[in-house]
């Protein structure tokens, strides 16, 4: 009798949670629906007009995304390179060098960590402008080339390899730097992995400050590029090229999320819960 | 002298930034130097004069100058202006212009004066008439009186402009921007419907009592009557025409020089109180704030009979009107009104002579008759030289496409007012959108929205009494 | 490392020990300085120079700023507008903070159980994640469309009347709320997943035996036991909430009247379309005190590690 109320127990569950996870995709299903379909005059949840292309046609006239697309691989690619080298080379000396003062550098990294660089756009945007980088590329990424947030996650990632691996790497005859990029390095790519996750989404997605800093297509984001052609007045039916215009900006994340999602959920874990 | 040391230090960091850059991230700088890579020229028509000034960058000879333009109407207006940049770029070897596409004027603006504060403006650029205050007090633009002068046809260029138009290019007494993107609102109206309910589709509302009588007939249970757009960046526009209609004398909501603001007159507070009437006592509009974007569709899917909007949207309505639709001029009430917008060209203040008058060779060809005439048909601007209505273009256009003329007949015949007009625009503007919408959700009577706007505005306004 | 050093110096009290410290010091200052120099020139100069600024009369066509002392902040607490703001700003954090936990918990217990619908429901509640916000926001500003949108269709089939909810001042909060906890409930999700699963099973097992009730097991011991989680999360939420920004700019621009204007929303209007740059730097300030003030969980559950451990 109980085991059979814990069973239709079980079952309500489920309904009730692919219930929600279709709740929470109807969003998407009206999004890939409109994007394809001929635009008509009235919204509706599934299509009822025929297949078309046209919509991503127009906008990708209308629109120089492929330039967008350039730019923000660009920034990805090159702001997460940055991080790369900057933070494993702090992380390092912060968990294996008996450095003084450290604690200062800890207290800097907990800054960066409570205060979001989204909130400092204007100050930052005053530096950027003193530097003369505003409209540039390196203009955008500066500011995220000091990631407290990885150099943290190295730090606790480099303080679990036992000492006795570089201990043996320096009687081989390696110095300081090739130890750091023969031992610990290679040791910590579900570190790197993660952080490589949530840096280059961050990145992908990020919106107000490429926006402020750049004021030219060659420099243009994908998400400043969307904006600005969902904002553009006096379109008409926008709806169905703002989907299709929607798809083609968000389509390579969710591919990619598709195919990695435990290393997608794993990253976003590791780096905010281990703190 | 506190700003000395602030840029002392940023050089300090930034030197060490740069030795740093050099030892781990020499690889990053260049990558993000070398992107105006050729690689991507292709990828879209809207850059395609932004990556030719690239390889013209080296003649010796050329004059190279830049300009931002914003769009405010689609996506193929850019086409068209990069087009006519082309054009200019092959007409003669001397000037080359890159055009830069700034998004839409709000997003200009910003552009402008952050690259102003990078040090590395624009030569010139395409802005709302209403920000001339602006970019004269802020040393963004320069007078042109002199560029005029020095030229032999300037005084007749200048005085062939429609006078409507003209008059939102001076700053106190000065010429600080040419016409070119020059719009007026008028009443688009579906003929269908009228016939529907019985009215006679060849009269439209002329007074705001037909406005209000006609719509609560064309009103029912899937379609509203009249429709506005009041959201912030649209509202002040609109209002702009109903408080003129009111006016005694024409009266605009603010004074010639930009300084004060006249908001909370009898005249403007009955203004408001007839859109909040439409919504709430007539109830032929919809309640809330209806943005300006999605009002042309709702015309065009049959959910509003009237709408207010800008002659820009003619080219759209005509070519998707499913239904007889008409134009008219804006309903009047103690006068025949209408406003005025959209964008003229300035010229930075602080460049070489040389590159002024290269600037001003190229606004030249940009307004040229023919162009201008072309440009109105492509988009639905209003032509704004007098001479582009002796064009076939334009002839050719008003006899296929009637509605078109009724812009021009309404700016020849009704009152015209600018757009509110101030020193401090973009923040003057919110403080009465804001206000207003405060109005429509119900927070404020109309008498108490602009008492309030009002203030606001003064105390915005108060550096420059 | 502490004790390491401390044997050494102990075993060769020698100059040569100083002297190996000294350049141990110096190669790892030189190691973080290329992190540093951009985390001081992003993070630690710009929090100074917003505490100057905020205190200058400083705007666009200036030639320099004017120390004017806390007349910035004096000027706002005059405004109403900044006390909307921070209303706003406060009522949409727990709009979004508390119902998105709570969901992210409860998403959590839905995931955390071996069925075969578990990868179709993981990507069904976490890929609104990975989209960008403006992405979000502009699906979400068709939903939302008076009339023709999704939502007002959608009452109006159930014989409901349209509640065009963006130009309402009482629902455009909670209905751009509902959007971010719609983004944001995946993100949560995960976090209580990892926390639920370093709960040991033993545990779990031994309470079932005993005859505890699913609820009873939830309560008893898993809640208590998530404790340092939700924490840390309340935390990391409230730090996520204000710096919300993409929505506002696609979805309202702060309309009704700026029922739907954020903190940082303003800081960006105040800063970038009315270039008040010392107004703008002042509310920065505030933001930062109000960053500070929901990151003190953090530092309270390190303490309380610390304690422990």
């Amino acid at each position: 009798m109980k085991v059979r109320k814990r069973d239709i127990n079980k079952h309500i569950i489920t309904i009730l949670a692919v219930l929600l996870a279709v709740l929470w995709l109807i969003p998407f299903i009206w999004l890939v629906g409109t994007a394809f379909t001929k635009a008509s005059y009235n919204m509706t949840l599934f299509p009822t007009t025929p297949f078309t292309f046209e919509n991503f046609k127009y906008v990708w006239n209308a629109v120089p995304f492929g330039r967008y697309y350039i730019n923000t691989l660009i920034l990805v690619v090159v702001t997460f390179s940055v991080q790369f080298v900057t933070s494993t080379l702090a992380a390092y000396a912060l968990a294996v060098l008996p450095v003084k003062g450290k604690a200062i550098v800890y207290v800097i990294i907990f800054m960066q960590i409570i205060i979001p660089n989204d909130v400092l756009i204007m100050p930052n945007y005053m530096t950027i402008a003193d530097l003369g980088l505003t409209d540039t590329k390196l203009g955008i990424m500066l500011p995220f080339f000091g990631s407290a947030l990885e150099i943290f996650l190295l730090r606790q990632h480099f303080k679990t390899i036992p000492h006795a691996l570089s201990e043996a790497a320096k009687l081989d005859g390696a110095n300081t730097w090739q130890t750091i990029w023969r031992v610990y390095v290679p040791c910590s790519k579900p570190a790197y992995m993660s952080f490589a996750v949530v840096s280059v989404s961050y990145h992908w997605n990020n919106y107000l400050w490429p926006l402020i800093l750049t004021r030219s297509p060659s420099n243009r984001t994908l998400t400043v590029g969307l904006a600005i052609f969902a904002k553009s007045k006096e379109a008409n039916m926008q709806w169905a090229n703002v989907c299709a215009a929607t798809l083609i900006i968000i389509a390579p994340l969710l591919i990619a999320f598709l195919f990695l999602q435990k290393q997608f959920i794993e990253s976003f874990v590791g780096a905010g819960v281990k703190e | 002298m506190h700003k000395n040391k602030f840029r002392l230090l940023s050089l300090a960091l930034s030197g060490a930034f740069a030795a740093a850059s050099l030892a781990g991230c020499g690889s990053g700088a260049n990558n993000s130097n070398g992107t105006a890579a050729p690689a991507v020229s292709e990828t879209s028509k809207a850059v395609s004069t932004d990556e030719n000034s690239s390889g013209t960058d080296g003649g010796g000879d050329t004059i190279d100058l830049t300009c931002y333009y914003p769009v405010n109407v689609g996506g193929d207006t850019a086409n068209i202006i990069d087009g006519m940049v082309d054009e200019f770029n092959k007409s003669q070897s001397k000037i080359h212009v890159k055009s830069v596409y700034s998004g839409n004027y709000d997003d200009t603006v910003t552009a402008l004066q952050t690259a102003k504060a990078g040090g590395n403006p624009p030569e010139l650029f395409i802005s709302l008439a209403t920000q001339r205050f602006t970019m004269a007090s802020t040393n963004m633009a320069m007078p042109l009186d002199d560029l005029i002068a020095n030229d032999p046809d300037g005084k007749t260029y200048i005085d062939d402009f429609l006078d409507g138009f003209m008059v939102d290019s001076y700053v106190d007494g000065k010429i600080y921007s040419i016409p070119f993107q020059r719009s007026t609102e008028i009443l688009y109206y579906n003929k269908d419907a009228f016939k529907e309910v019985g009215l006679d589709p060849d009269s439209p509302p002329t007074t705001w009592e037909e406005l209000a009588d006609y719509a609560v007939k064309l009103t029912n249970s899937k379609r509203y009557g009249v429709g506005i757009a009041l959201n912030s960046g649209s509202a002040q526009w609109t209002f702009t025409g109903f408080c003129l209609q009111n006016s005694k004398n024409g009266e605009n909501l603010m004074s010639d020089d930009g300084k004060k603001v006249f908001f909370n007159t009898k005249e403007n507070v009955e203004a408001l109180q007839f859109w909040l009437d439409l919504q709430n006592k007539y109830k032929c509009m919809a309640t809330g704030i209806v943005q300006w974007t999605d009002l042309p569709t709702q015309f065009l899917s049959g959910d509003v009979a009237m709408i207010y909007h800008t002659t820009g949207n003619m080219a759209n309505i005509s070519s998707n009107a499913t239904f007889d639709f008409g134009a008219c001029y804006l309903p009047g009430h103690v006068r025949q009104a209408a406003p005025t917008g959209g964008g003229n060209f300035y010229i930075t203040k602080g460049i070489s002579e040389e590159k002024q008058q290269a600037a001003w060779e190229f606004i030249k060809f940009m307004t040229d008759t023919e162009r201008a005439a072309k440009w109105s048909v492509a988009t639905g601007y209003v032509p704004v030289r007098k001479s582009c209505f002796e064009t076939d273009t334009i002839k050719d256009y008003y006899s296929s496409i009637p509605q078109a003329k009724v812009a021009y007949d309404q700016l020849e015949n009704a009152t015209i007012g600018c757009e509110l007009t101030t020193y401090n625009a973009a923040e003057i503007w919110r403080v009465l959108n804001d206000n207003i919408q405060s109005a429509v959700i119900g927070d404020a009577t109309a008498q108490q929205a602009l008492d309030n706007a009002q203030k606001e505005a003064t105390e915005v306004l108060e550096d420059y009494q | 490392m502490r004790k390491g050093m401390a044997i050494s110096t102990l075993q060769k009290p020698s100059q040569e020990a100083k002297r190996k410290a000294l350049r141990k010091n110096v190669l790892g200052w030189s190691l973080m300085a290329p992190a540093l120099v951009f985390m001081l020139l992003f993070t630690v100069y710009p929090v100074i120079r917003s505490f100057y600024l905020g205190m200058t009369d400083y705007s666009l066509g200036m030639e320099a700023p004017v120390f004017i002392g806390f007349h910035n902040y004096m000027k706002l607490a005059g405004t109403a507008l900044f006390w909307k703001v921070v209303r706003n700003t406060l009522y949409f954090a727990l709009l979004t903070v508390f119902p998105s936990m709570a969901l992210g918990l409860g998403l959590a217990l839905l995931v955390n159980r071996s069925t075969k619908t578990v990868g179709f429901l993981r990507v069904g509640y976490f890929y609104p994640v990975v989209m960008p916000m403006i992405a979000a926001a502009s699906i979400w500003s068709f939903i939302y469309m008076s009339n023709n949108g999704l939502w007002d269709q959608f009452l109006r089939s159930i014989g409901g009347q349209p509640m065009d909810v963006l130009s309402s001042k009482t629902t455009v909060l909670p209905a751009m709320a509902i959007m971010y906890v719609w983004k944001e409930a995946g993100y949560l999700m995960v976090f209580f997943l990892s926390g639920i699963q370093s709960i040991s099973p033993e545990l779990m097992e031994a309470a079932k035996l005993d005859g505890a009730s699913h609820g009873q097991v939830f309560h008893r011991i898993m809640l208590p036991l998530l404790g340092p989680t939700t924490l840390f999360v309340t935390s990391i939420e409230f730090t996520n909430c204000f710096k919300l920004v993409d929505h506002v700019m696609i979805m309202t621009e702060g309309a009704p009247n700026n029922y739907s204007t954020l903190l940082l929303y303003y800081i960006y209007q105040q800063g970038f379309t009315n270039f008040n740059y010392g107004i703008s730097n002042a509310l920065t300030v505030i933001m930062l005190l109000f960053l500070l003030a929901v990151s003190l969980p953090r530092f309270f559950s390190q303490d309380r590690k610390i304690y422990y451990s």
